[in-house]
């Protein structure tokens, strides 16, 4: 067999087949939406309303949310049931920039302190809200935010080598930790209501329906450029690395690669990613509260990536529009009771029918049927006997 | 109330007995029974309807001794005590508003025009004073010794000469002590008493030790004397290490409550997770079943053998068992046991299963709380010292140690648990040696799910029994069976009691919500540091 072999030698390609598909129905998407939103008269049947653009917009940050958790679980092998923090932490930057942008519009008309302030009767603005009335600034913390608790979290734990269930049970603990410390009214940052109400994002209506077309653009952007710049990590030298320290951790750190430093990396990457995703996903849904902290939230992020394939990155995003769909398509009708007997019993079909998600099961069926083509993504399935 | 007027009350209070003394020749003394005590003087003081007046009246009506006075404040204090008539005189409304004499509760013949004797705050409080000084002279011990207990807390002085004729008559050593310590513990406050009497009060009051005493020591007036001040002082700070050592040990009191419910929830989770290496989402859904199964079987009880209720938690516990660890064994041969050597992909299948069950349990009893109530042996408490300690969390920390202990027995004496060794040590090994790893898997699984089953049962004693029940467990448990380190019952046991402790220490500190996030932090470093948890187990393999 060593036509696989052949196959080995050439560098895949930056996108590959599914990637190209994958940017081209992006594309197609971001452009068909917006003109079907703006060009066709509402009383069509093709047109789409505003709130579907925001539903929309909203799954495509989901999307890039589980491109980062694929990027660290798929390739890494760092199972983080923390990355809703690193979400929420962006989300919570943007969500601040927009505090500021109500002004003296709020409830309080105060000037400077968001309403939520003033009602606890805060006479000034905390000093690690200044700044976030510049957007610059502002977009700046929606990276350096999720990043460098990701830099701290992941410099201790990778250091110190904690892995597997362990370093899954931690990323849990900090979560919570965050979960619970954001739910403090004198944390400054608005308690159990979080940040809402919000009215301008760069001078512009945040409930117009231009603006919503825009951020849903932007969006869509965003996660293509996410999956390019994932795809191009991966497929780098730098990626190889990562993968072979998901398989042999210690093998990798005996051939003398800084397995630490490179976990690290991948993690910050990730987190960024995931701050990206947050920041775009609270002016679409307009709030952001303490719950995104919550450990459920991280886990079912990891069921998205499950769903649509571990290691596939196509998968990680194709998922979590899948699930996010039938989540708002049964939770609104008249089977929502059941949806939690749906959703867990996703979870254990596709774990136990499904172990490589939907992706990675078309990847498996394709190789069956055309051996020469090129290995796709990074498959998970334990390498098979030396050749 | 300041020294001053408690001291102006008192003076009024002795205008009123001289009073008393003038009036009585005059006043209805012939109505009275032979031997009883006169108390004809307040009694028309009572019929000017004024404030001072009525109050002065109760002071004398609670120094009598006259057996017609309790139901005399009584009536005042709901209203039913009236006058009229002329001269006026005073009654007490009965039933249907016929009017008694106040002292012989017979009904009067003519009865006149009546309005009721007003009472105003200051009277009421006059009443409540007058209530506990009528109560030391009760024929109950018991209720004479709250009295003095009442007495000494309000401090009042007017309660003073009632309270030494009540001491001067008492007999009981306890009550007596009570008496003394509020005699005492007003002797401090009081004007006009040598230093020698007020330092002999203050180490009355100081051999006391605990909170009340510190408030009456505190308020030793500026005008005492150096030495007083002094043993005040002294005595002040005696009782302050006394309670910062009594609070440190209720603290700890309170982190080992806390740790045994931490070790009643980690403990299911030391098996299937510690020992079988399944990251089992699940097990707070057990707990949360096995709180369900109390639920159910109060109710049966309740509907149809209420005489068993104290007995009801001992016949759910062995149910919770036999109930969740059946569903456990389920759960481990329908999904499970495809997936050994997958750890984490155990954690999704069991977090769908946890989903199910919870939406299971909400579909069948409702998003609701569900009452679950504590036998009498479980409610109700006591005090060692300072130390107060409620009898429902001293049967969890029991209990609790029971099923530890009853655990580490099954593990270590038994076949099955010899088994279930082999079989996580070295499974090919011990299915070569005949031992179907199969069913040991299954038992092991539903012997882990079966005790959460049973930890359910004690959680819904302190926690609200709702579908949720296990969410607020789970991430506890995980922190601590990581923490005591994994595959290490006894890990799991110190990991428990040393966070819960730690917890209730930080928590004076940091305040709950910023206690728990610091322990949290100080969870995670800790795995930073050792990454294997606090007793690893120990092995050659560089992975583990």
């Amino acid at each position: 067999m060593n036509t696989k072999g052949l196959a080995m030698t050439r560098p895949p390609a930056l996108l590959g087949t599914s990637g190209i598909v994958f940017l081209i129905v992006l594309a197609v998407v971001a452009v068909l939406v917006p003109v079907l939103n703006l060009a066709v008269t509402p009383d069509s049947a093709v047109h789409v309303p505003t709130y579907v653009v925001s539903l929309l917009g909203k799954y495509l940050t989901y999307a890039l949310l589980a491109l980062s958790v694929d990027l660290i679980w798929g390739y890494v092998g760092i199972l983080s049931l923390g990355q809703g923090a690193f979400f929420a932490l962006g989300g919570y930057a943007m969500g601040m920039y927009l505090m500021r942008q109500i002004g003296t519009r709020g409830v309080y008309g105060d000037p400077v302190l968001p309403d939520f302030m003033v009602f606890l009767n805060w006479k000034e603005l905390p000093w690690f809200w200044y700044g976030f009335d510049m957007f610059p600034f502002a977009a700046l913390m929606v990276l350096l935010a999720p990043g460098l608790l990701a830099l701290v979290f992941g410099w201790f734990a990778f250091r110190s080598r904690v892995t597997g269930v362990y370093l899954s049970i931690i990323t849990q603990a900090m979560t919570f930790a965050l979960l619970l410390a954001f739910f403090r009214n004198d944390m400054g940052f608005g308690g159990n209501n979080g940040l809402t109400d919000f009215k301008d994002i760069l001078g512009f209506n945040i409930q117009a329906d231009g603006t919503r077309l825009v951020l849903f653009v932007l969006s869509a952007v965003a996660l293509g450029l996410g999956y390019v710049l994932c795809r191009f990590l991966v497929r780098s030298h730098f990626g190889k690395v990562l993968v072979a320290i998901r398989d042999a951790e210690t093998r990798v750190r005996f051939t003398g690669y800084r397995a630490e430093n490179y976990k690290l990396v991948a993690f910050v990457v990730s987190a960024m990613l995931a701050g990206i995703a947050g920041a775009l996903y609270v002016p679409q849904v307009g709030i952001i509260n303490p719950s995104e902290f919550s450990p459920a939230n991280s886990i079912e992020i990891i069921v998205w990536v499950a769903v649509g394939g571990r290691g596939t990155l196509v998968g990680a995003a194709l998922g979590a529009v899948l699930v996010n769909y039938a989540k708002t398509y049964f939770t609104s009708g008249i089977l929502a009771p059941y949806w939690l007997f749906m959703l867990g019993g996703l979870f254990v079909a596709v774990t136990l029918f499904l172990p490589k998600g939907i992706v990675g099961t078309y990847y498996d069926w394709r190789e069956k049927r055309r051996p020469h083509d090129d290995i796709p993504g990074a498959p998970i399935a334990a390498p098979g006997p030396a050749e | 109330m300041t020294s001053r007027a408690r001291l102006f009350r008192f003076a009024r209070l002795l205008c009123a007995l001289a009073l008393l003394c003038a009036a009585a020749p005059f006043g209805r003394a012939a109505a009275q029974d032979a031997g009883a005590p006169d108390i004809s003087a307040p009694l028309a003081q009572l019929t000017t309807n004024k404030y001072d007046d009525t109050e002065a009246a109760l002071g004398a009506l609670a120094l009598s001794g006259s057996p017609a006075a309790a139901g005399i404040v009584t009536a005042l204090a709901e209203g039913k005590l009236v006058f009229g008539g002329t001269p006026p005189r005073l009654f007490i409304q009965g039933e249907a508003g016929a009017l008694l004499d106040p002292l012989t509760l017979q009904p009067v013949a003519e009865a006149p025009a009546v309005k009721p004797v007003r009472v105003n705050n200051r009277v009421r409080r006059a009443i409540d004073a007058a209530n506990g000084a009528l109560s030391l002279v009760s024929p109950d011990a018991g209720k004479r010794r709250e009295a003095a207990l009442a007495v000494g807390r309000s401090r009042d002085e007017a309660a003073l000469p009632a309270l030494e004729a009540a001491l001067a008559k008492e007999s009981d050593p306890k009550v007596k002590s009570a008496m003394n310590l509020a005699r005492a513990s007003i002797l401090i406050g009081k004007e006009g008493i040598t230093p020698a009497e007020r330092i002999a009060a203050v180490e009355l009051v100081g051999a006391e030790g605990n909170q009340d005493a510190l408030a009456i020591l505190r308020s030793v007036p500026d005008s005492a004397a150096p030495e007083v001040k002094q043993a005040a002082a002294d005595a002040i700070a005696g009782i302050e290490r006394n309670l910062a050592l009594w609070g440190m040990a209720q603290n700890v009191w309170y982190g080992l409550s806390l740790g045994s419910v931490l070790l009643l929830a980690a403990i299911g989770l030391a098996i299937t997770f510690g020992v079988m290496g399944v990251i089992n989402m699940a097990h707070g859904e057990m707990v949360m079943l096995g709180a369900y199964t109390t639920f159910v079987v109060q109710e049966v009880i309740r509907t149809s053998y209420p005489g068993l209720f104290d007995v009801s938690l001992l016949i759910a516990i062995p149910l919770a068992f036999v109930f969740t660890g059946l569903i456990g064994v389920l759960i481990e041969r329908t999904v499970i046991r495809f997936l050994y050597g997958r750890a984490l992909e155990t954690l999704l299948a069991t977090w769908g299963i946890s989903l199910i069950l919870q939406q299971a349990i909400r579909t069948i009893f409702g998003p609701t709380n569900r009452e679950v109530g504590a036998p009498s042996w479980m409610s109700g408490s006591f005090e060692i010292g300072q130390l107060a300690i409620t009898s429902g969390r001293l049967w969890i920390i029991v209990f609790s140690l029971l099923v530890f202990f009853a655990l580490l027995a099954t593990l270590r004496l038994t076949r099955i648990g010899l088994e279930m060794r082999a079989v996580t040590q070295n499974r090919r090994m011990a299915a070569s040696m005949g031992i179907r790893t199969n069913w040991v898997d299954a038992m092991t699984f539903g012997l882990g799910s079966g005790i959460a089953g049973m930890a359910g049962v004690a959680l819904s004693q302190i926690d609200n029994v709702s579908p949720n029940l296990g969410q607020s467990y789970i991430i506890d448990s995980f922190l601590v069976v990581v923490f005591g380190g994994v595959g290490n019952l006894w890990g799991t046991l110190v990991g428990a009691m040393t966070l819960g402790v730690a917890n209730k220490l930080l928590e004076p500190y940091a305040g709950a919500v910023l206690g728990k996030i610091a322990l949290l932090v100080i969870v995670i470093l800790f795995i930073q540091k050792r990454p294997r948890g606090l007793f690893a187990l120990k092995g050659r393999s560089i992975e583990a």
